[in-house]
């Protein structure tokens, strides 16, 4: 897991100003893998908007999650480079082999799945990134060894 | 190493005038030496991905290791994207402009060695024309660079975008200055009108307009105006604005305090995506090293005026591209676009007069100052000026980020920068502007690359993706492709683009699965009308856009799905089946053990045969397979 940063810490770094919602959240997210209910209510009386409108900002943008997430968060661009080298295929056969659905997190909060669509890396479509490292040109046999390299350490 | 160090300087070194400015660069300069061998390594993001770090690693140790003498001590310098990812990492020798190509860790040693003792290239390593088979040394003649014209891209590739210095050295703020110090706001104004500039970001506004117009609107309403660099780049299939970012980011920043400069402007933003993470670093040093020489911040060029930058990350939204929804999403709020009654550049960022460009529009900025108007102008086509940067991907040989002159014959970019199709074909369609664009088919290859003719064509311009389909791809699920996109990404706050897109992609789903009949096809037009015209923003509005192109310049293929059942291109799931071909099988059973569902069958070193019943076209057995025996029919 990542290491521990106290929420006030976060919190105190941005003005208690409406428009420091979206830093805030995002900080939160990049520093606990999640939003928490209590985060977000600690946020909303630092920054002065109500909950139904942190909860709503949470909801519209795809980086936020209000859930945890897994230990290995997977990501597979599906933007048009990759699909045409069909990342769709890729997509899938994770899908079966984690028994999850992209968007989820395995019970055992191992990996998250999710798809991205392009990261500007299109030259070497398809693209995946597993926890912070580019996997270009990837292929369903490199990503199940892969896979296997993570639940094996 | 690297560069030899300037004095350190105290924080309190603040340019203060044109003179200053040139007195710093020549100090820069006269620490370098033309004819020292400087090793470039790409860190862009593409060959960052393939292993850059550790090529730049061990060249580094092997040049300390050898030793070098005072008079061929080659420094060492990492870039921004060249644009050739495809073929990264790439390394360039200079001053000789050697170009090496997928270079490892392990070549360190031979490139000291042959090119920086012995002046000589190292022959393995550099690129061969796929047609004659002939090396060929040098970057500037590999025709994937030799027909482009690099404008906004001038310094990438050459400069450490992480190091100001490199920037200054290579001509960085000589545009500011020279704006600051010789030109009225009002002039600088008449420049960007006089050049032709049209914003990059996609629907091609001339820029110098829309400064105009915020001017007239700031006299209206009264300030703050604020200047916004729009660096969402949310097209999939686009990596032009990342790369300009990252490579170049004062390029930007230059351009924004010009403009600032122009309209009075004292504070700016920069919206990125939250995938962009170099380019949100590198960013944020050029700012830091811009802020310390008096760039940038309180009083600059010690003229008195004052303008900063302010870094938002986008949080993965693809409508925040949108001018209005960006807006909301600076304000920290759900960014939903709202009508445009009033116009940005009158009720922009709080409701103030703002003006929003987008980053390649921005980095243009600087040499329309730099080198005039009328040079700019003289470039590209009148209605059209200058170069736009495509990102080329898909099937085409040489994957990559390009610039060219705009008004450059469609077929030109594909067969002789890009290098046409894998296997010799000619390409079957090319996909520009992404969601909000269209298909150009090969049948009209000559089709002049600017804003109109494109639009003409049926297509757009858009932000610059371009992506080059082969017959194996199927301009039905490429449509349906995006409209699953634009559904994704469609805020939902109006009826005609969340229940339309919606009901359009069902009905290509339906095609797609042999379904569906020919009154649907003319039902779906029907929708899409509706669509293009009761929508609220442009996402909407454009999303019919790759399906009224693809059915003008496909139709038979959509009926082949409709009603033979077939998809010409094999892509379509339910309409193809898998089959290995017993020639190329070599029975090395790696499909056999992978297929999820166990139905390939056969032993060790003899053919294998799939059960086609109990398949599920999942594509695995074709990924794994490397003699090419799985097909598709
Ligand atoms: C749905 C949608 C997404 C957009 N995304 C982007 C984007 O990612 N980058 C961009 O520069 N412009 C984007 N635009 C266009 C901007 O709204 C705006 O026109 C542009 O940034 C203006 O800059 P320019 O005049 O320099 O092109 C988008 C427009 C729409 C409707
Ligand atoms: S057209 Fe679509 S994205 Fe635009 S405002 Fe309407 S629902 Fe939202
Ligand atoms: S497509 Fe999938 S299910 Fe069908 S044979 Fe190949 S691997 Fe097996
Ligand atoms: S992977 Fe290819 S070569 Fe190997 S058994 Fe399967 S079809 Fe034959
Ligand atoms: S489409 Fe996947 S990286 Fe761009
Ligand atoms: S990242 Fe090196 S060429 Fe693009």
């Amino acid at each position: 897991m990542k290491e521990h940063v106290d929420i006030d810490d976060i919190i105190e770094r941005y003005p208690g100003k409406p428009e420091s919602l979206i830093f805030l959240l995002q900080d939160i997210q990049a520093a606990y893998n999640y939003v928490s209910p209590e985060a977000m209510t600690l946020v909303c009386d630092h920054v002065g908007v109500p909950l139904t409108q942190a909860y709503a900002v949470a909801t519209f943008y795809q980086s936020f999650s209000l859930e945890p997430k897994g230990e290995h968060e997977i990501r597979v661009c599906l933007g048009t480079a990759c699909h045409l080298k069909g990342a769709g295929r890729i997509v899938s056969e994770l899908e079966r082999r984690l028994g999850i659905k992209a968007g989820e997190t395995t019970k055992d909060l191992k990996y998250s799945l999710d798809t991205v669509n392009c990261l500007g890396a299109c030259a070497l479509a398809p693209v995946s990134v597993v926890d912070s490292d580019y996997q270009p040109n990837t292929t369903t046999p490199k990503l199940v060894k892969l896979l296997d390299k993570l639940a094996s350490e | 190493m690297a560069q030899p160090k300037l004095a350190e300087q105290p924080n309190s070194m603040k340019i203060k005038s044109i003179e200053e400015l040139n007195a710093f660069r020549q100090e820069i300069l006269s620490l370098q030496d033309p004819a020292r061998p400087t090793v470039i390594v790409c860190h862009g993001t593409g060959c960052l991905a393939n292993g850059s770090p550790k090529v730049s690693e061990a060249l580094r140790k092997t040049i300390a290791k050898a030793g070098f003498q005072a008079k061929v001590m080659p420094g060492i310098k990492t870039t921004g994207c060249h644009g050739f990812c495809s073929r990264g990492p790439l390394v360039i020798v200079k001053p000789y402009g050697l170009f090496y190509q997928r270079v490892k860790a392990g070549d360190a040693e031979e490139i000291v060695n042959t090119t920086l003792l012995k002046g000589e290239p190292v022959e393995r390593l550099l690129y061969k024309d796929p047609k004659t088979k002939e090396p060929i040394a040098l970057e500037k003649e590999i025709p994937f660079y030799k027909f482009q014209q690099r404008v906004v891209l001038r310094n990438i590739g050459k400069v450490d975008p992480m190091d100001i210095r490199d920037t200054i050295a290579a001509g960085g703020y000589q545009a500011l200055a020279r704006a600051m110090t010789s030109l009225t706001p009002d002039e600088v104004i008449s420049q960007v009108e006089k050049s032709g500039l049209r914003g990059r970001g996609g629907a091609g506004f001339p820029t110098g307009r829309k400064w105009r117009s915020a001017v007239a609107a700031i006299k209206k309403k009264g300030g703050p105006v604020y200047v916004v660099c729009n660096g969402d780049e949310g097209d999939p299939g686009a990596f032009m604005d990342r790369t300009i970012m990252e490579g170049d980011p004062h390029a930007v920043l230059e351009g924004m305090i010009i403009g600032a400069y122009a309209l009075g402007c004292h504070q700016g933003y920069i919206y990125v995506r939250a995938e962009y993470p170099i380019a949100i670093k590198h960013l944020i040093i050029a700012m830091d090293q811009a802020r310390s020489l008096g760039l940038l911040g309180q009083n600059i060029l010690g003229t008195g005026f004052d303008f900063d930058i302010q870094i938002n990350r986008g949080a993965g939204a693809f409508v925040c591209g949108e001018s209005t929804a960006l807006f909301t999403s600076l304000e920290g709020r759900a960014g939903e676009p709202r009508p445009k009654y009033v116009r940005s550049v009158e009720e922009g960022l709080w409701g103030k007069p703002t003006v929003l460009n987008n980053v390649e529009s921005w980095a243009n900025v600087p040499v329309i100052i730099e080198k005039g108007a009328d040079w700019y102008a003289g470039i590209g086509v009148p209605t059209s000026t200058g170069t736009k940067v495509f990102s080329l991907v898909g099937k085409v040989n040489n994957v990559g980020l390009v610039e060219v002159p705009m008004g450059i014959p469609l077929v030109k970019i594909i067969e002789e920068i890009g290098g046409g199709v894998p296997g010799g074909k000619p390409f079957k369609a090319v996909q520009t502007g992404g969601p909000s664009g269209g298909c150009i088919p090969y049948t009209l290859k000559d089709v002049a690359v600017d804003f109109d003719s494109l639009t003409k064509a049926g297509s757009m311009m858009g932000s610059g993706g371009m992506i080059v389909m082969d017959r194996r791809d199927c301009v039905v699920d490429v449509a349906c492709y995006f409209l699953k996109f634009l559904e994704e990404e469609s805020c939902g706050k109006c009826l005609p683009c969340r229940l339309g897109v919606t009901r359009m992609r069902e009905m290509l789903d339906t095609f797609s699965k042999g379904q569906g009949s020919k009154q649907d096809l003319e039902d779906l037009m029907s929708l899409a009308q509706a669509i293009q015209d009761g929508s609220l923003c442009a996402l909407g509005g454009s999303a019919p856009n790759p399906v009224l192109t693809t059915v003008k310049y496909f139709r038979e293929e959509y009926l082949a799905h409709i009603e033979q059942q077939r998809c010409p291109a094999g892509v379509c799931k339910d309409l193809i089946t898998y089959q290995i071909d017993p020639e190329k099988c070599t029975g090395c059973m790696l499909c056999a053990r992978n297929c999820p569902q166990k139905c390939i069958q056969g032993e060790k070193k003899k053919p294998h045969r799939i059960e086609t019943e109990k398949c599920i076209r999942c594509g695995i057995c074709l990924d794994n397979c490397k003699f090419e025996a799985v097909q598709v029919s």
